[in-house]
């Protein structure tokens, strides 16, 4: 990607934003339930119900409502949550690194997992083995991650009670971080034994999501590597005397890795959006498992919060993997 | 004086079919052979054979390749791989897809330099340098740096040359290398060819389809049909007074200046089966070809 490249990109955020968040906004309003339904006790007077609706603007028209509250977002206040009452920035700020560290967390198990599997499965192409790495590719694809996720809850943390089946970290444990984002940074100040706690619970989760996408992982890189290896610069090192395994990690791996990281890369948008069931499942503290609560209490300043969160993460994915492919292909490098 | 090449009846299936039917040719320490026939000869196939590059679903049914008097099908491959890329070398047919495309050129001749000879990385560079000067290749530093895309079809060609000669080979298997190449750049590749197999005392085993490209640089030559051998000899005597009728099919076959270019009708591989099957005549198969 030239630079030309990357500042159109750049100037595309914004207006991108600017669609989500009329398409999120426009829909909350338009679509049955609203918040003050939820608050409300039984019994309560028109008058009342008129007053809350007035207090959150929702008595506006649609449009002035979007303009208000654009205005505020592009000063940077999201608002205050109709059901948890605290400042929606501020939510979003303390559950986000949960989120992001447990997202991390699983892809790089599923990388690990699945450049592994990759490799097997291509050193045995063409014997009768390699059945075994492609059917264990495929079912561990058919299964999504929430699947795995009540299956791994039933494992470990019920049948054999290895590891913690709720929470970010026990309670007990005293923390004390500068920073929300708990794995990094106790692995960055040398504090492992906080960091070994949070492994603990993010192990089950972090497999969750990891496993269906290992799996995807292995089939694009295997299909990758299969068809570099036919290509005649990967035959004709053959006839320069390497070895197959040479061949296959120096010849074939870096040009396979392209088109992994192109294809791959963006389906970590549907681990993210995976967190928010498998967050839920194991109650971790991120944000996909309050997006839950606040789709349930109709909570429109979070949720609309929420939305731009994830398309703003969504948006960096798509960027990064750009940037690493334009890395990886010189072909790209030049135009 | 022992053969730098020798193959000696040599069969090769791909499934039921056979594409080698007992092949056999020698090439000589220095001599440039020319190994002709059309498409589905089986020339290539001998070529690769001999460089163990067949495809996953060839088998070699019988036969012998020896290079230098070595078995090269009996010996381990550790010592066959040694022999590869060094003393065996390839110059492949389509330069475009011949090269890794995310490595540099100067990364792909060191690499192999270094596999092969014992060199440190900057002895392999200003080595892998020198070679590029000796395919004509100007700049070679600036040639290094770059990735094949930034270069020219030809340009590719040479540096394919270059490599194919870097470990001083005593055998070089050009597989159709023209072919891929127009034609003010196909005579170019060929006096490059020439001036460096004199340069490195190699002897080359040109296979092509190409009568015209023999006749300027094979002293000898062997004409493949249908996976066997129908004539070989001098080039000089094969292509004036040539001995078989589908020796002299190929040759009318050939396009020049001064007439137009009889149709070589290619034999139906139903025919060839029936024809190698039964009691093998070389008259059957003139026939066929000059038919």
């Amino acid at each position: 990607m030239r630079w030309g490249e990357l500042i159109r990109r750049f100037v595309l955020i914004p207006p991108t934003l600017f669609g989500v968040a009329v398409i999120v906004f426009v829909l909350l309003r338009v679509v049955p339930g609203d918040p003050i339904a939820m608050m409300i006790p039984p019994g309560a007077s028109e008058a009342d119900i008129g007053r809350l609706r007035a207090l959150y603007g929702l008595d506006q028209p649609i449009l002035q409502q979007f303009a208000t509250w654009l205005g505020q977002v592009a000063s940077g206040d999201f608002g205050r949550s109709i059901s948890v009452r605290q400042n929606v920035l501020e939510l979003l700020l303390a559950r986000l690194p949960a989120t992001i560290e447990l997202a991390l967390l699983a892809t790089m198990i599923a990388v690990l997992f699945g450049v592994f599997a990759a490799l097997i499965g291509i050193l045995l192409r063409g014997r009768r083995a390699e059945w075994i790495v492609d059917g264990g590719i495929g079912m561990l694809l058919a299964i999504p991650d929430f699947l795995w996720a009540l299956i791994l809850l039933l494992l470990f943390g019920v049948l054999i009670p290895l590891l913690p089946i709720s929470g970010r970290i026990d309670p007990e444990i005293d923390l004390s971080l500068r920073s929300n984002f708990y794995l990094i940074e106790s692995v960055l100040t040398g504090r492992f034994d906080i960091a070994f706690a949070l492994l603990h619970h993010m192990i089950l989760p972090a497999l969750a999501l990891a496993l269906p996408f290992a799996a995807l992982v292995a089939r694009l890189l295997k299909a990758s590597l299969a068809e570099a290896e036919d290509q005649d610069y990967a035959q004709i090192a053959r006839a320069r005397g390497y070895s197959r395994p040479d061949i296959l990690l120096h010849e074939v791996f870096p040009n396979a890795l392209i088109p992994t990281v192109a294809l791959g890369g963006v389906q970590v948008t549907l681990l993210l959006g995976g967190t928010v069931l498998v967050e839920r499942i194991f109650s971790y503290e991120g944000i996909g498992n309050m997006a839950i609560d606040a789709v349930i209490n109709r909570d429109f300043p979070l949720i609309q919060g929420l939305v731009l969160t994830f398309a703003v993460l969504f948006i960096a994915l798509n960027l990064v993997v750009d940037l690493v492919v334009t890395m990886l292909d010189p072909r790209l490098r030049h135009g | 004086m022992t053969a730098t090449l020798t193959v000696d009846g040599l069969k090769v299936a791909i499934g039921a079919a056979n594409v080698l039917r007992g092949a056999s040719l020698e090439v000589q320490p220095g001599e440039v052979r020319g190994l002709v026939g059309e498409s589905g000869a089986g020339k290539s196939m001998l070529g690769r054979a001999v460089l163990g590059l067949l495809p996953s679903n060839a088998t070699i049914t019988s036969g012998r390749i020896a290079f230098e008097g070595r078995d090269l099908l009996a010996m381990a491959e550790a010592e066959r791989r040694g022999l590869l890329g060094r003393r065996i070398a390839l110059i492949p047919q389509d330069p475009m897809t011949s090269l890794n495309p995310v490595k540099r050129i100067g990364a792909q001749i060191g690499n192999l330099l270094r596999h092969h000879l014992d060199l440190s990385k900057r002895a392999a560079l200003a080595r892998a340098a020198e070679l590029l000067t000796e395919v004509a290749i100007r700049e070679p530093e600036r040639v290094l740096a770059l990735y094949p895309h930034e270069i020219s079809g030809g340009m590719r060609q040479r540096v394919l040359i270059a490599m194919a000669f870097a470990c001083d080979p005593a055998l070089v298997i050009a597989d159709e290398p023209t072919t891929a190449l127009d034609v003010t750049v196909q005579r170019q590749v060929l006096q490059l060819v020439e001036r460096l197999r004199l340069r490195y005392g190699s002897a080359v085993l040109f296979v092509t389809h190409d009568l015209g490209v023999v006749a300027k640089i094979c002293r000898s030559m062997t004409v493949l049909h249908a996976g066997r051998v129908l004539e070989e000899g001098e080039t000089a005597n094969v292509l004036t007074r040539p001995r078989h009728a589908y020796t002299r099919a190929l040759l009318a076959a050939t396009p020049r200046a001064d007439r137009p270019a009889e149709a070589l009708r290619p034999v139906p591989p139903a025919l060839i089966e029936q024809l190698w099957s039964e009691a093998y005549r070389l008259d059957d198969v003139a026939v066929v070809g000059a038919a």
